[in-house]
Protein backbone atom coordinates (compact mmCIF):
# COMPACT_ATOMS: atom_id res chain seq x y z
CA UNK A 1 0.00 0.00 0.00
CA UNK A 2 1.56 3.29 -0.45
CA UNK A 3 2.42 5.94 2.13
CA UNK A 4 0.78 9.50 2.54
CA UNK A 5 2.57 12.47 2.91
CA UNK A 6 0.47 15.16 5.39
CA UNK A 7 0.46 17.06 3.02
CA UNK A 8 -1.85 14.62 1.46
CA UNK A 9 -3.76 14.19 3.95
CA UNK A 10 -7.63 15.25 3.67
CA UNK A 11 -10.83 14.03 5.03
CA UNK A 12 -12.17 10.72 4.25
CA UNK A 13 -8.08 9.75 3.33
CA UNK A 14 -7.96 5.84 4.74
CA UNK A 15 -4.30 5.25 6.45
CA UNK A 16 -2.56 2.43 9.53
CA UNK A 17 -2.37 3.98 12.62
CA UNK A 18 -1.30 1.29 15.67
CA UNK A 19 -1.92 -1.43 13.32
CA UNK A 20 -5.41 -0.62 12.77
CA UNK A 21 -7.32 0.15 9.48
CA UNK A 22 -8.67 4.82 10.53
CA UNK A 23 -10.00 7.13 8.22
CA UNK A 24 -9.08 10.95 8.41
CA UNK A 25 -12.46 12.69 10.16
CA UNK A 26 -10.71 16.39 10.12
CA UNK A 27 -7.18 17.44 8.98
CA UNK A 28 -5.92 20.90 10.12
CA UNK A 29 -2.61 22.42 9.46
CA UNK A 30 -0.77 24.26 11.93
CA UNK A 31 2.06 26.06 11.35
CA UNK A 32 3.80 29.24 13.12
CA UNK A 33 4.78 31.59 10.86
CA UNK A 34 8.70 31.15 10.92
CA UNK A 35 8.46 27.30 12.51
CA UNK A 36 8.04 24.11 11.73
CA UNK A 37 4.50 22.97 10.20
CA UNK A 38 2.26 20.56 11.91
CA UNK A 39 -1.07 18.53 11.15
CA UNK A 40 -3.70 18.09 13.71
CA UNK A 41 -5.51 15.63 12.62
CA UNK A 42 -8.58 13.46 14.29
CA UNK A 43 -8.97 9.92 12.67
CA UNK A 44 -11.49 7.01 13.09
CA UNK A 45 -9.85 3.80 13.44
CA UNK A 46 -12.47 1.82 11.83
CA UNK A 47 -12.44 -1.11 13.99
CA UNK A 48 -13.09 -0.35 17.38
CA UNK A 49 -14.29 3.32 16.03
CA UNK A 50 -13.26 5.46 18.56
CA UNK A 51 -12.19 8.92 17.33
CA UNK A 52 -8.56 9.85 18.05
CA UNK A 53 -6.83 12.84 18.00
CA UNK A 54 -3.29 12.82 16.78
CA UNK A 55 -0.16 15.44 15.42
CA UNK A 56 2.10 14.87 12.80
CA UNK A 57 5.29 17.02 11.60
CA UNK A 58 3.99 18.17 8.05
CA UNK A 59 6.49 16.09 5.64
CA UNK A 60 5.79 12.94 7.53
CA UNK A 61 4.31 10.23 5.46
CA UNK A 62 1.78 7.23 6.85
CA UNK A 63 1.48 3.89 5.60
CA UNK A 64 -1.90 4.15 3.76
CA UNK A 65 -4.77 1.03 4.11
CA UNK A 66 -6.13 -0.63 1.86
CA UNK A 67 -9.39 -0.14 2.27
CA UNK A 68 -12.44 -0.05 0.47
CA UNK A 69 -16.49 0.56 0.68
CA UNK A 70 -18.80 -1.51 -1.54
CA UNK A 71 -22.45 -2.05 -1.79
CA UNK A 72 -23.99 -5.38 -0.91
CA UNK A 73 -27.28 -6.58 -0.35
CA UNK A 74 -27.86 -8.62 2.96
CA UNK A 75 -29.03 -12.41 2.44
CA UNK A 76 -29.14 -14.32 5.21
CA UNK A 77 -27.70 -14.85 8.96
CA UNK A 78 -26.53 -18.88 9.29
CA UNK A 79 -25.89 -18.23 12.76
CA UNK A 80 -22.42 -17.45 12.80
CA UNK A 81 -22.08 -14.97 9.90
CA UNK A 82 -23.56 -12.51 7.61
CA UNK A 83 -23.35 -13.58 4.04
CA UNK A 84 -23.74 -10.50 1.86
CA UNK A 85 -24.00 -10.62 -2.09
CA UNK A 86 -22.64 -8.21 -5.12
CA UNK A 87 -26.04 -8.08 -7.11
CA UNK A 88 -23.75 -7.80 -10.32
CA UNK A 89 -21.53 -10.50 -10.35
CA UNK A 90 -23.32 -12.32 -7.46
CA UNK A 91 -19.91 -12.78 -5.54
CA UNK A 92 -21.04 -13.80 -2.11
CA UNK A 93 -18.80 -12.38 1.40
CA UNK A 94 -19.24 -13.14 5.13
CA UNK A 95 -19.24 -10.54 7.54
CA UNK A 96 -18.57 -11.90 11.34
CA UNK A 97 -20.39 -10.41 14.50
CA UNK A 98 -17.95 -8.09 15.45
CA UNK A 99 -17.49 -6.36 11.86
CA UNK A 100 -21.47 -5.99 11.76
CA UNK A 101 -21.81 -5.13 15.31
CA UNK A 102 -24.73 -2.65 16.03
CA UNK A 103 -25.75 -2.86 12.26
CA UNK A 104 -27.17 -6.09 13.22
CA UNK A 105 -30.93 -4.54 14.63
CA UNK A 106 -31.44 -3.10 10.53
CA UNK A 107 -30.46 -5.95 8.53
CA UNK A 108 -33.41 -6.51 6.09
CA UNK A 109 -33.16 -9.22 3.76
CA UNK A 110 -32.06 -7.79 0.30
CA UNK A 111 -31.86 -4.12 1.28
CA UNK A 112 -28.40 -3.11 0.10
CA UNK A 113 -26.03 -2.71 3.02
CA UNK A 114 -22.15 -0.65 2.79
CA UNK A 115 -19.26 -2.73 3.83
CA UNK A 116 -15.83 -1.62 4.44
CA UNK A 117 -13.03 -4.55 3.70
CA UNK A 118 -9.75 -4.00 5.03
CA UNK A 119 -7.12 -6.30 3.20
CA UNK A 120 -10.35 -7.93 1.32
CA UNK A 121 -12.18 -8.59 4.45
CA UNK A 122 -15.24 -6.80 5.89
CA UNK A 123 -14.50 -4.61 9.31
CA UNK A 124 -17.90 -2.48 9.55
CA UNK A 125 -21.23 -3.00 8.13
CA UNK A 126 -23.52 -0.06 7.49
CA UNK A 127 -27.15 -0.44 6.62
CA UNK A 128 -29.20 1.62 4.25
CA UNK A 129 -30.16 5.04 6.29
CA UNK A 130 -33.66 3.92 6.12
CA UNK A 131 -35.32 0.75 6.65
CA UNK A 132 -38.83 -0.92 6.57
CA UNK A 133 -39.83 -3.27 9.82
CA UNK A 134 -42.54 -5.09 10.95
CA UNK A 135 -43.55 -4.49 14.89
CA UNK A 136 -43.98 -7.36 16.97
CA UNK A 137 -44.62 -6.15 20.18
CA UNK A 138 -45.95 -3.13 21.36
CA UNK A 139 -48.58 -2.59 24.16
CA UNK A 140 -52.21 -1.28 22.37
CA UNK A 141 -52.62 2.15 22.44
CA UNK A 142 -54.95 4.53 21.97
CA UNK A 143 -56.65 4.41 18.41
CA UNK A 144 -57.77 7.79 18.40
CA UNK A 145 -54.21 9.21 19.25
CA UNK A 146 -53.24 10.16 15.61
CA UNK A 147 -51.55 13.43 17.07
CA UNK A 148 -48.49 11.31 18.04
CA UNK A 149 -47.53 13.09 21.06
CA UNK A 150 -45.74 10.54 23.78
CA UNK A 151 -45.05 7.31 21.99
CA UNK A 152 -44.74 3.93 23.28
CA UNK A 153 -41.52 1.53 22.91
CA UNK A 154 -42.32 -1.19 20.03
CA UNK A 155 -39.92 -3.89 19.29
CA UNK A 156 -39.10 -4.77 15.64
CA UNK A 157 -38.88 -8.16 13.98
CA UNK A 158 -34.95 -7.86 14.27
CA UNK A 159 -35.24 -7.12 18.40
CA UNK A 160 -34.60 -3.54 17.84
CA UNK A 161 -36.71 -1.63 19.67
CA UNK A 162 -37.89 2.03 18.96
CA UNK A 163 -40.30 4.77 20.27
CA UNK A 164 -43.61 4.73 17.65
CA UNK A 165 -46.67 6.37 18.00
CA UNK A 166 -49.84 5.40 20.29
CA UNK A 167 -51.71 4.19 17.43
CA UNK A 168 -49.46 2.03 15.88
CA UNK A 169 -49.98 -1.63 16.32
CA UNK A 170 -48.73 -5.04 15.91
CA UNK A 171 -48.43 -6.32 12.69
CA UNK A 172 -47.85 -2.93 11.42
CA UNK A 173 -45.00 -1.62 9.21
CA UNK A 174 -42.66 1.06 9.97
CA UNK A 175 -40.26 3.04 8.06
CA UNK A 176 -36.99 4.30 10.71
CA UNK A 177 -34.18 6.63 10.18
CA UNK A 178 -31.22 4.15 10.91
CA UNK A 179 -28.87 6.92 12.20
CA UNK A 180 -30.94 8.17 14.43
CA UNK A 181 -32.92 4.67 15.63
CA UNK A 182 -36.14 6.97 15.09
CA UNK A 183 -39.66 6.27 13.68
CA UNK A 184 -40.56 8.03 10.56
CA UNK A 185 -43.57 6.82 9.02
CA UNK A 186 -45.95 3.99 8.94
CA UNK A 187 -46.00 2.11 5.34
CA UNK A 188 -48.82 1.34 3.42
CA UNK A 189 -48.70 -2.50 2.32
CA UNK B 1 -18.53 23.90 -1.49
CA UNK B 2 -20.67 23.64 -4.67
CA UNK B 3 -18.52 23.77 -8.10
CA UNK B 4 -22.04 25.86 -9.55
CA UNK B 5 -21.37 28.80 -6.73
CA UNK B 6 -17.33 29.34 -7.56
CA UNK B 7 -17.88 32.04 -9.36
CA UNK B 8 -19.19 33.88 -6.28
CA UNK B 9 -16.72 35.91 -3.68
CA UNK B 10 -15.86 33.77 -0.55
CA UNK B 11 -16.27 36.85 1.26
CA UNK B 12 -19.39 39.26 1.61
CA UNK B 13 -19.55 42.61 0.19
CA UNK B 14 -20.03 43.93 3.54
CA UNK B 15 -16.97 42.16 4.50
CA UNK B 16 -14.92 43.64 1.58
CA UNK B 17 -16.11 47.04 2.16
CA UNK B 18 -14.78 46.59 5.50
CA UNK B 19 -11.61 45.35 4.51
CA UNK B 20 -11.26 48.02 2.21
CA UNK B 21 -11.64 50.73 5.12
CA UNK B 22 -9.08 49.26 7.17
CA UNK B 23 -6.35 49.12 3.88
CA UNK B 24 -7.54 53.07 3.84
CA UNK B 25 -7.03 53.10 7.99
CA UNK B 26 -3.15 51.51 7.21
CA UNK B 27 -2.57 53.73 4.50
CA UNK B 28 -3.53 56.88 6.78
CA UNK B 29 -2.00 55.58 10.17
CA UNK B 30 1.73 56.20 7.94
CA UNK B 31 1.40 59.14 6.41
CA UNK B 32 0.41 60.79 9.32
CA UNK B 33 3.46 59.13 10.57
CA UNK B 34 5.44 60.01 7.47
CA UNK B 35 6.21 56.74 6.67
CA UNK B 36 6.71 56.03 2.51
CA UNK B 37 5.15 53.22 0.75
CA UNK B 38 6.61 51.47 -1.43
CA UNK B 39 5.53 48.25 -3.54
CA UNK B 40 8.64 46.22 -4.64
CA UNK B 41 8.08 43.31 -6.85
CA UNK B 42 6.35 40.04 -5.95
CA UNK B 43 8.28 38.14 -8.70
CA UNK B 44 11.87 38.20 -7.93
CA UNK B 45 15.30 36.72 -9.22
CA UNK B 46 15.82 35.02 -5.60
CA UNK B 47 13.89 33.22 -3.14
CA UNK B 48 14.14 32.73 0.26
CA UNK B 49 16.27 29.85 2.37
CA UNK B 50 14.43 29.79 5.22
CA UNK B 51 13.67 26.14 6.34
CA UNK B 52 9.69 26.61 6.95
CA UNK B 53 9.00 28.58 4.07
CA UNK B 54 8.41 27.59 0.42
CA UNK B 55 8.24 29.58 -2.63
CA UNK B 56 6.68 29.36 -5.58
CA UNK B 57 8.81 29.38 -8.78
CA UNK B 58 8.15 30.13 -11.86
CA UNK B 59 9.83 30.88 -15.12
CA UNK B 60 9.94 33.54 -17.91
CA UNK B 61 9.71 32.86 -21.68
CA UNK B 62 13.30 32.33 -23.07
CA UNK B 63 14.58 32.28 -19.69
CA UNK B 64 15.99 29.00 -17.81
CA UNK B 65 16.40 30.70 -14.81
CA UNK B 66 13.90 29.98 -12.18
CA UNK B 67 11.65 33.11 -10.54
CA UNK B 68 10.17 32.86 -7.18
CA UNK B 69 7.09 34.36 -5.96
CA UNK B 70 8.05 36.55 -2.82
CA UNK B 71 7.14 34.66 0.39
CA UNK B 72 7.59 38.34 1.88
CA UNK B 73 9.05 41.86 0.51
CA UNK B 74 11.73 41.84 3.53
CA UNK B 75 14.95 41.45 1.24
CA UNK B 76 13.85 43.82 -1.33
CA UNK B 77 12.64 46.43 1.35
CA UNK B 78 16.09 45.88 3.09
CA UNK B 79 17.80 46.92 -0.05
CA UNK B 80 15.97 49.87 -0.15
CA UNK B 81 17.06 50.79 3.25
CA UNK B 82 21.05 50.41 2.65
CA UNK B 83 19.82 52.78 -0.31
CA UNK B 84 18.88 55.64 2.14
CA UNK B 85 14.94 55.32 1.36
CA UNK B 86 14.68 56.10 5.38
CA UNK B 87 11.55 54.57 7.01
CA UNK B 88 9.14 52.85 4.54
CA UNK B 89 5.96 50.07 4.81
CA UNK B 90 4.38 47.74 2.15
CA UNK B 91 0.90 46.66 1.38
CA UNK B 92 1.41 43.79 -0.72
CA UNK B 93 0.73 40.41 -1.73
CA UNK B 94 2.93 37.28 -0.71
CA UNK B 95 2.68 33.61 -1.94
CA UNK B 96 3.77 30.59 0.08
CA UNK B 97 3.45 27.38 -1.01
CA UNK B 98 2.32 24.46 0.75
CA UNK B 99 0.32 26.19 3.69
CA UNK B 100 -3.49 26.16 3.54
CA UNK B 101 -5.75 25.85 6.85
CA UNK B 102 -8.41 27.94 8.43
CA UNK B 103 -5.58 30.78 9.05
CA UNK B 104 -3.82 30.17 5.95
CA UNK B 105 -3.96 31.13 2.40
CA UNK B 106 -1.19 30.27 -0.41
CA UNK B 107 -1.62 34.38 -1.46
CA UNK B 108 -2.24 36.33 1.35
CA UNK B 109 -1.91 40.80 2.13
CA UNK B 110 0.89 40.92 4.22
CA UNK B 111 1.92 44.73 5.85
CA UNK B 112 5.13 44.98 6.60
CA UNK B 113 7.07 47.94 7.80
CA UNK B 114 10.75 49.06 9.06
CA UNK B 115 11.46 52.06 11.39
CA UNK B 116 14.93 53.28 10.96
CA UNK B 117 16.55 53.89 14.12
CA UNK B 118 14.17 52.25 16.20
CA UNK B 119 14.44 49.43 18.81
CA UNK B 120 12.17 46.61 18.30
CA UNK B 121 10.86 48.09 21.89
CA UNK B 122 9.96 50.94 19.93
CA UNK B 123 8.58 48.99 17.08
CA UNK B 124 6.23 47.40 19.42
CA UNK B 125 4.75 50.87 20.65
CA UNK B 126 4.26 51.37 17.22
CA UNK B 127 2.16 48.42 16.47
CA UNK B 128 0.39 48.65 19.37
CA UNK B 129 -0.51 52.10 18.70
CA UNK B 130 -1.88 51.00 14.89
CA UNK B 131 -3.94 48.15 15.98
CA UNK B 132 -5.96 51.00 18.53
CA UNK B 133 -6.13 53.08 15.69
CA UNK B 134 -6.98 50.72 12.99
CA UNK B 135 -9.37 48.27 15.05
CA UNK B 136 -9.65 49.73 18.29
CA UNK B 137 -7.70 46.90 19.91
CA UNK B 138 -7.54 47.89 23.80
CA UNK B 139 -3.60 48.18 25.59
CA UNK B 140 -0.80 45.37 24.49
CA UNK B 141 1.12 42.95 27.03
CA UNK B 142 4.45 41.73 26.81
CA UNK B 143 6.03 38.35 27.81
CA UNK B 144 9.36 36.85 27.26
CA UNK B 145 9.46 33.84 25.33
CA UNK B 146 10.93 32.42 28.29
CA UNK B 147 8.93 33.00 30.99
CA UNK B 148 5.94 32.15 28.88
CA UNK B 149 7.55 28.82 28.42
CA UNK B 150 8.15 28.38 32.44
CA UNK B 151 4.41 29.89 33.41
CA UNK B 152 2.96 27.82 31.08
CA UNK B 153 4.82 23.89 30.48
CA UNK B 154 6.80 24.59 33.72
CA UNK B 155 9.75 23.93 31.56
CA UNK B 156 13.01 26.65 30.60
CA UNK B 157 13.45 26.55 26.72
CA UNK B 158 16.87 27.94 27.07
CA UNK B 159 18.03 25.20 29.67
CA UNK B 160 20.29 22.31 29.07
CA UNK B 161 17.74 19.79 29.21
CA UNK B 162 15.55 21.77 27.46
CA UNK B 163 14.49 18.80 24.73
CA UNK B 164 13.81 16.24 27.79
CA UNK B 165 11.93 18.30 29.68
CA UNK B 166 9.76 19.54 26.46
CA UNK B 167 9.63 16.16 25.60
CA UNK B 168 8.12 15.43 29.09
CA UNK B 169 5.96 17.92 28.93
CA UNK B 170 4.19 17.55 25.94
CA UNK B 171 3.80 14.16 26.02
CA UNK B 172 1.46 14.79 28.74
CA UNK B 173 -1.08 16.59 26.06
CA UNK B 174 -3.62 14.97 24.33
CA UNK B 175 -2.22 13.34 21.00
CA UNK B 176 1.32 14.89 20.99
CA UNK B 177 2.67 11.76 22.88
CA UNK B 178 3.81 9.58 19.84
CA UNK B 179 5.31 12.65 17.97
CA UNK B 180 7.44 13.99 21.12
CA UNK B 181 8.91 10.75 21.41
CA UNK B 182 10.72 10.50 18.32
CA UNK B 183 11.62 14.15 18.48
CA UNK B 184 14.75 15.09 19.19
CA UNK B 185 14.97 18.68 17.72
CA UNK B 186 15.09 21.20 20.15
CA UNK B 187 13.11 23.65 17.47
CA UNK B 188 10.53 21.34 16.70
CA UNK B 189 9.91 20.78 19.93
CA UNK B 190 9.53 24.34 20.79
CA UNK B 191 6.91 25.56 17.45
CA UNK B 192 4.94 22.45 19.33
CA UNK B 193 4.69 23.70 22.16
CA UNK B 194 4.30 27.22 21.01
CA UNK B 195 1.26 26.14 18.59
CA UNK B 196 -0.40 23.57 19.85
CA UNK B 197 -0.17 24.06 23.43
CA UNK B 198 1.03 27.59 24.91
CA UNK B 199 -0.75 29.90 21.80
CA UNK B 200 -4.20 28.40 22.27
CA UNK B 201 -3.68 29.35 25.92
CA UNK B 202 -3.33 33.32 25.95
CA UNK B 203 -6.50 35.55 26.23
CA UNK B 204 -7.34 36.56 22.95
CA UNK B 205 -8.97 39.70 24.32
CA UNK B 206 -5.39 41.65 24.96
CA UNK B 207 -2.91 41.92 22.30
CA UNK B 208 0.02 39.89 23.37
CA UNK B 209 3.44 40.26 22.21
CA UNK B 210 5.96 37.45 22.81
CA UNK B 211 9.56 38.81 23.06
CA UNK B 212 13.22 37.58 23.13
CA UNK B 213 12.99 34.51 21.19
CA UNK B 214 16.02 31.61 21.43
CA UNK B 215 18.55 32.33 19.20
CA UNK B 216 18.06 29.69 17.24
CA UNK B 217 14.74 30.99 16.19
CA UNK B 218 16.30 34.53 15.35
CA UNK B 219 16.11 33.73 11.23
CA UNK B 220 17.08 37.66 10.55
CA UNK B 221 17.23 39.17 13.92
CA UNK B 222 19.88 40.49 16.04
CA UNK B 223 21.21 38.22 19.15
CA UNK B 224 20.62 40.22 22.50
CA UNK B 225 23.99 41.95 23.43
CA UNK B 226 23.03 40.67 27.09
CA UNK B 227 21.86 37.07 26.60
CA UNK B 228 23.43 35.64 23.34
CA UNK B 229 21.20 32.91 24.33
CA UNK B 230 18.04 35.16 22.93
CA UNK B 231 17.37 37.49 19.84
CA UNK B 232 15.68 40.19 19.26
CA UNK B 233 12.43 39.15 18.23
CA UNK B 234 8.80 39.09 18.78
CA UNK B 235 5.88 38.35 17.71
CA UNK B 236 2.00 39.08 18.08
CA UNK B 237 -0.26 37.23 19.08
CA UNK B 238 -4.08 38.73 19.61
CA UNK B 239 -8.08 37.37 18.81
CA UNK B 240 -5.84 33.86 19.31
CA UNK B 241 -4.48 34.04 16.12
CA UNK B 242 -0.23 34.72 15.51
CA UNK B 243 -0.78 38.40 13.74
CA UNK B 244 2.69 39.68 13.63
CA UNK B 245 6.14 38.96 13.51
CA UNK B 246 9.19 41.52 14.12
CA UNK B 247 12.92 42.07 14.32
CA UNK B 248 15.78 44.20 15.41
CA UNK B 249 16.97 43.46 12.20
CA UNK B 250 20.74 41.62 11.60
CA UNK B 251 22.61 44.56 9.81
CA UNK B 252 25.96 42.42 9.25
CA UNK B 253 26.43 40.80 6.22
CA UNK B 254 28.59 38.00 7.12
CA UNK B 255 26.69 37.25 10.06
CA UNK B 256 23.34 37.20 7.56
CA UNK B 257 25.70 34.68 5.24
CA UNK B 258 26.53 32.02 7.79
CA UNK B 259 22.59 31.97 8.71
CA UNK B 260 21.94 31.17 5.00
CA UNK B 261 24.07 28.83 4.84
CA UNK B 262 23.01 27.19 7.67
CA UNK B 263 19.79 27.61 6.06
CA UNK B 264 20.32 25.71 3.59
CA UNK B 265 22.78 23.05 5.44
CA UNK B 266 19.05 21.99 7.36
CA UNK B 267 16.66 22.43 4.00
CA UNK B 268 19.33 19.95 2.40
CA UNK B 269 19.28 17.26 5.40
CA UNK B 270 15.55 17.74 5.69
CA UNK B 271 14.77 17.07 1.76
CA UNK B 272 13.72 20.08 0.63
CA UNK B 273 14.46 22.20 -2.27
CA UNK B 274 17.65 23.98 -2.20
CA UNK B 275 17.11 28.56 -2.90
CA UNK B 276 20.23 30.12 -3.34
CA UNK B 277 20.86 32.86 -1.06
CA UNK B 278 20.20 36.38 -2.59
CA UNK B 279 23.61 37.93 -3.55
CA UNK B 280 21.70 41.40 -3.87
CA UNK B 281 20.51 41.49 -0.38
CA UNK B 282 24.26 40.43 1.06
CA UNK B 283 25.84 43.14 -1.02
CA UNK B 284 23.42 45.76 0.19
CA UNK B 285 24.14 45.23 3.50
CA UNK B 286 27.96 44.89 3.25
CA UNK B 287 27.15 48.29 1.71
CA UNK B 288 25.58 49.25 4.94
CA UNK B 289 21.71 49.36 6.19
CA UNK B 290 20.92 51.68 8.77
CA UNK B 291 20.10 50.34 12.06
CA UNK B 292 16.74 49.48 12.17
CA UNK B 293 13.32 47.20 13.55
CA UNK B 294 10.94 45.51 11.02
CA UNK B 295 7.86 43.72 11.37
CA UNK B 296 5.71 42.03 8.92
CA UNK B 297 1.96 41.95 9.75
CA UNK B 298 -0.74 39.52 8.36
CA UNK B 299 -3.45 41.85 6.97
CA UNK B 300 -6.29 39.22 6.42
CA UNK B 301 -5.74 38.47 9.63
CA UNK B 302 -5.83 41.32 10.82
CA UNK B 303 -9.39 41.65 9.62
CA UNK B 304 -10.38 38.52 10.91
CA UNK B 305 -9.80 39.10 14.10
CA UNK B 306 -11.02 42.98 13.59
CA UNK B 307 -14.66 40.99 12.35
CA UNK B 308 -14.60 38.16 14.22
CA UNK B 309 -14.25 35.70 11.30
CA UNK B 310 -12.47 31.85 11.80
CA UNK B 311 -11.89 31.36 8.41
CA UNK B 312 -9.63 33.43 6.26
CA UNK B 313 -11.90 32.69 2.86
CA UNK B 314 -14.13 34.90 4.38
CA UNK B 315 -12.39 38.03 4.24
CA UNK B 316 -9.95 37.51 0.94
CA UNK B 317 -12.63 38.47 -1.97
CA UNK B 318 -11.82 35.06 -3.46
CA UNK B 319 -9.95 31.93 -1.14
CA UNK B 320 -7.78 29.99 -3.28
CA UNK B 321 -10.29 27.18 -3.75
CA UNK B 322 -12.32 29.98 -5.56
CA UNK B 323 -9.05 31.95 -7.49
Amino acid sequence: MANYSTNEFKAGLKIMQDGEPCAIVENEMVKPGKGQAFNRVRIRKLISGKVVEKTFKSGDSVEGADVIDIDLAYLYNDGEFWHFMNNETFEQIAADEKAVGDAVKWLVEQDVCTLTLWNGNPISVAPPNFVELEITETDPGLKGDTAGTGGKPATLSTGAVVRVPLFVQIGEVIKVDTRSGEYVSRVQK
Amino acid sequence: MQRSNAWQPSATLEVLRERAALLAKVRTFFAARDVLEVDTPVLSHYGVTDVHLQNLRTHLAGDPAPYFLQTSPEYAMKRLLAAGSGSIYQLGKVFRDDEQSPRHNPEFTLLEWYRVDYSAADLMQEIAALLQFTVGAPPTQTVRYQDLFIQQLGVDPLADDAVVALQQALSQQPGLAELVIREKHLDTLLDLAMAMVIEPRLDPEIPTFVTDYPASQAALAQLSQGDPRVAHRFELFYGGIELANGYQELTDATEQQQRFKRDREQRKASGKSDTPEDPRLLAALECGMPDCAGVALGFDRLLMVFLNKRHIGEVLPFAIDRA
